[in-house]
């Protein structure tokens, strides 16, 4: 009886606790902020877009000057998914542009906080770092080893932030309010209003994700969309094929909303089995969604969370380390989405299924047979 | 002579009605589930509904009726998640797209399948590995090798041809208007190896080395071939279900993940006996095919993703207390 | 009174059963030598840099040191990953950045791992669940409760409380020094308490020992409520070095799986019985020292995956291969 006592007691203080304790990942402020983004003109050079930025603010980094040749540290994430695939490979090219740079030491933190921090202690006490260079598998939990990171080296952050500002620069493009908006807004302006929209999402929790959800939730309420469900798919092909299945079972979805695209053809494979036409739907920059839409004419688009953005570092560390001023605290990069009009420009059957094709990688060296092309 | 050790057990499980208790309850908490499914959702009595629930639910009863070769010999398998992953990533990268290439290519999948149960039982049986080791082991290999393979992110498609077992439909079949390719695998893999546990010497040699391997030893069982044998056949049922979950939803890296235990997981619920010697291929399948329709009553139901997985965590354990409790009052150990 | 199967094990066994993890312990370090030496990076020999690589694994150690006990009673536990995240969010959710609150959060953290090690053992014992099936519905139970409560970072841990990971006592990590004195304890409840030798026995023979007038029950859920208060520990040291609990931390690490593979490559046997705190010690630094080595010598994480697959079957293979015993 005691035990059962403790168990409910733990249970309720769980449940009472956990109200108060989300992150907000629905903040109207950086949504109006990434709108404007969106649509605004970007400094820079034309056609460049992972050296182009947003905003007038720079870092002086003369303090950091240094001669080369340089070594360049990088604590990455991870290399667990396509994306960070073609964006790893993406920066490993772009390091073969600086004849300055004499290595390139890369640690995979393999998905895990623990191991990120420590791999990041092990850089700074490794002492061959002229710069660190770190992709946060988490903002919350690396912030401390970042903290720890700034004292020693100068860092760079991408991708996911931390939350302080010791590095040098944060680079990272537009964002997820910005992502789910491109997504949101094309279904509202393509389907009347009342129609059914299913959002299919990865998982709960990440920040990244969640914010690409709640800018499309704030869109469809606007326009009075319906949201059929929000089904998490865990990446996992079969699992969302099953959950679409599932949906038209039980009624009629007129359009499909994704916060990432690499199950976007599982979806639209979905209704092609059932003998249904396919509805609006949105996915991201894989090959493999972006050929189907070609080939079937779907009503389509695709916003990007650029995979440019793994050259941008590597820039930004030889600037730094040169003592040449960069964009900062924060350097925003575009975020484009593929969109109707510019999609022959990204479609290439070449490149493997899920090659994310905002790579800004064309002009790389080894491209495309790195990225796993022909 | 291990034939009648068998026998008897069986025989002093069920003393006197030897008929009525012989089926086993999860064919009856199947039922049930159906029914259920169908009352909260009537679509599913449709052919579209139930066909799409036995295709999607073919390779994890495919995977259970491999994996209770290995169960009822006293191991475990938990690498049959990462020969699934291997198998999709692995065609992928020989397929590349090439519609003729799919007969050699799975052929080369069955073999490399072969080769990992092999290993699989040849270290549980000659390095005395246990296989909860030996196939975790196996497992973390297997899916760093996938991912070397293709260098972290598939390279290449599954063709038409390949993605016809997990895929496609046959159309204009009376009654029912379609049959799924993967149904038909389903039934014929499910036979075969029904066949092979329960209708022949192997399969009660199996049985006899999971019951006593020290017993079965000494009259002169070769337990470590049959061991062996138990391994190759569940990562052959690997292969399988590699090849119809590529053809249902294409190329990924994570496509096994979790497999292995869910696959546990199903013959726990066909009443299987961990540690060997007892265990039926069509109860296993029977498994399977209840933890699917647990999954689809609940999402039919609307429960959100963690409270499906404390239902699923409770009638793991439910099932295998029910099941110890019936085994002691019938009298067995 | 002394363990039957104390007294019943061969002497030569189990001086080889001492020595094994020690030798692959020595070819661990070795390896780890050669390689920093032929790289040209003598920096990584230093004392720091041995505390460096202990340090990378404390949460492993400490979730390793609680399933020593597990399977050291013939059984084994699937459930502490998840344990080690509800554990992470319990107690960061409870602080939440006051430092008034650490002892209850530290209490609540403990309350639930004894609870969870009490319902995993009573499902083992009273109810005879296979221990694998038990502690892996607790598992899926903890994770499905957590997941509906929580889906990101909870809480947040007060300067104070982050003593734990990132303080020092003379030089010294103090999580490290929380570590070695969580092993000491271990092994002074192994060698010399009549509960230690209980251990031994009810592993070795459940029956034999039942026999021998030991209370068998008892001494499997005392084994699973150190497993789970272990868990619990290297969850409040998580939560403590990432600031924040997080609900997938445990999954994350995959604590549960690497536990087990460090405590039978540290010479423990599943079946039970055999083994003991220090064999897993040298396996949490052998693995720390594979890690540190794919680091050292730049190889990719799957690479490292497949090695580090095949290091665990051959490890284990190394002790299991001289048994007579039929495994399956």
């Amino acid at each position: 009886m005691r035990r059962f006592l403790t168990t409910t007691m733990a249970i309720a203080l769980l449940a009472h606790t956990a109200q108060a304790q989300q992150l907000n990942f629905d903040d109207p402020a950086e949504f109006a902020k990434q709108r404007d983004q969106l649509t605004a003109k970007a400094n820079g050079p034309e056609g460049e877009p992972w050296v182009q930025y947003y905003g007038d603010s720079m870092v002086d980094t003369a303090k950091y000057k240094k001669d080369g040749p340089y070594t360049i540290c990088f604590s990455n994430a991870g290399v667990n998914n396509a994306w960070r695939v073609t964006g790893w490979t993406n920066m490993q090219a772009e390091v073969k542009l600086h004849p300055e740079i004499k290595e390139l030491i890369h640690v995979d933190a393999e998905g895990s906080d623990d191991k990120q921090i420590a791999d990041i202690d092990d850089l700074i006490a490794g002492g061959k770092c002229s710069i660190l260079i770190v992709s946060p598998n988490t903002t919350a939990a690396l912030t401390p080893a970042v903290e720890k990171a700034c004292a020693a080296l100068p860092v760079v952050v991408f991708d996911r932030g931390v939350q302080t500002k010791c590095p040098i620069s944060f680079i990272h493009p537009v964002g997820g309010y910005g992502f789910g908006i491109q997504a949101g807004e094309f279904v509202a302006n393509n389907v009347p209003a009342g129609a059914n929209v299913l959002m299919l999402r990865i998982v709960p929790g990440v920040d990244v994700l969640e914010t690409r959800a709640s800018a499309a939730k704030r869109i469809f309420d606007e326009k009075g969309l319906k949201i059929l469900g929000q089904e998490f798919t865990e990446g996992d092909n079969a699992k969302t094929k099953s959950i679409v299945e599932d949906y038209l079972q039980r009624g009629n979805i007129d359009a499909i909303w994704m916060d990432a695209g690499a199950t976007a053809v599982a979806a639209i494979e979905a209704f092609e089995d059932a003998g249904i036409p396919v509805p609006v739907i949105t996915g991201e920059d894989q090959q493999d969604f972006l050929q189907k839409w070609k080939t079937d004419g779907l009503k389509a688009t695709a916003p990007t969370y650029p995979t440019y953005q793994w050259r941008t570092p590597i820039i930004a560390a030889v600037k730094i380390l040169k003592g040449e001023s960069i964009p900062g605290p924060e350097w925003v990069l575009p975020q484009p989405a593929i969109t109707a009009e510019s999609l022959d420009t990204y479609v290439n059957d070449k490149m493997p299924p899920l090659h994310h094709a905002m790579c800004g990688c064309e002009t790389l060296p080894a491209y495309p047979a790195a990225w796993g092309g022909k | 002579m291990t034939e009648k050790t068998v026998e008897m057990t069986e025989a002093s499980l069920f003393p006197g009605k030897r008929r009525l208790p012989q089926v086993n309850p999860v064919y009856f908490v199947l039922a049930a589930l159906l029914c259920a499914i169908a009352l909260s959702n009537p679509n599913f009595l449709e052919p579209p509904g139930y066909l799409n629930f036995l295709k999607r639910a073919a390779p994890l009863a495919i995977l259970a009726a491999g994996q209770i070769y290995v169960i009822v010999s006293g191991g475990f398998d938990l690498s049959v998640g990462s020969v699934i992953t291997l198998t999709v990533v692995g065609s992928s990268m020989l397929l590349d797209n090439n519609d003729d290439a799919t007969w050699w290519v799975i052929l080369v999948m069955f073999a490399i399948g072969a080769a990992v149960g092999l290993i699989n039982g040849l270290v549980v049986s000659y390095l005395r590995v246990p296989s909860l080791i030996a196939t975790l082991g196996m497992m973390i290999t297997l899916n760093g090798a996938a991912f070397m393979w293709s260098s972290g992110s598939p390279r290449g498609y599954l063709p038409d041809t390949f993605r016809f077992f997990g895929r496609y439909n046959i159309k204009g079949m009376p009654l029912i208007q379609f049959l799924p390719v993967a149904l038909i695998v389903l039934v014929v893999v499910g036979i075969a190896l029904f066949w092979l546990m329960h209708r022949t010497n192997l399969g009660r040699l199996l049985h006899a080395i999971g019951d006593n391997p020290r017993a079965a030893q000494m009259s002169g069982v070769p337990v470590e071939r049959i061991r062996i044998f138990a391994f190759v056949i569940s990562s052959l049922s690997g292969v399988t279900a590699g090849i119809l979950l590529g053809g249902f939803a294409g190329v990924s890296t994570d496509v096994g993940t979790g497999y292995e235990l869910q696959a546990i997981t199903a013959t726990v619920i066909g009443g299987a006996q961990l540690l060997g010697g007892r265990g039926s291929v069509p109860a296993s399948i029977a498994g399977a095919l209840t933890l699917a329709a647990i999954f689809t009553l609940l999402n039919f139901i609307g429960l959100p993703k963690p409270t499906r997985d404390v239902v699923q965590g409770l009638i793991l354990i439910v099932a295998v207390v029910l099941a110890t409790y019936r085994r002691n009052r019938a009298g067995g150990r | 009174m002394i363990s039957l199967a104390n007294l019943a094990r061969p002497f030569a066994r189990e001086r080889m059963e001492r020595q094994a993890p020690a030798f692959l312990l020595a070819a661990a370090i070795m390896i780890y030598a050669v390689t920093a030496l032929s790289l040209g990076l003598t920096r990584f020999l230093t004392p720091e840099a041995a505390i460096s690589i202990l340090n990378r694994s404390i949460a492993l150690g400490m979730t390793a040191a609680g399933q020593t006990f597990a399977i050291l009673v013939a059984s084994i536990d699937l459930s502490v990953a998840h344990l080690i995240s509800a554990s992470a969010v319990l107690a960061s959710v409870i602080m939440n950045g006051e430092p008034s609150m650490i002892i209850p959060a530290i209490l609540a953290s403990m309350t639930l791992g004894v609870v969870v090690g009490t319902l995993n053992g009573l499902l083992i014992t009273k109810l005879e669940v296979n221990p694998l099936i038990a502690t892996l519905g607790m598992s899926l139970v903890i994770q499905g409760c957590l997941a509906s409560f929580y889906t990101s970072f909870s809480g947040r841990v007060p300067s104070e409380f982050q003593f734990f990971a990132y303080g020092e006592v003379s030089g010294l990590p103090f999580s490290l020094l929380v570590l070695i004195a969580l092993v000491l304890l271990a092994w002074l409840l192994l060698r010399f308490t009549r509960f230690g030798s209980n251990i031994y026995s009810v592993g070795g023979n459940r029956d034999t020992a039942r026999a021998a007038g030991i209370k068998t029950a008892r001494v499997v859920v005392a084994a699973h409520i150190i497993c789970s208060l272990c868990a619990a520990l290297a969850g409040l040291y998580l939560a403590s070095r990432l600031k924040s609990g997080s609900p997938w931390i445990g999954s994350e690490g995959a604590y549960d799986l690497e536990s087990i593979a460090v405590v039978v490559i540290g010479g423990t046997v599943l079946s039970g019985g055999r083994g003991g705190i220090w064999g897993t010690t040298a396996g949490v630094v052998i693995f720390s020292l594979i890690d540190s080595i794919f680091n050292l010598a730049g190889i990719d994480a799957f690479a490292k995956q497949v090695m580090r697959g095949i290091i665990i079957v051959a490890a284990v293979a190394f002790y299991a291969v001289r048994s007579k015993r039929m495994v399956a």
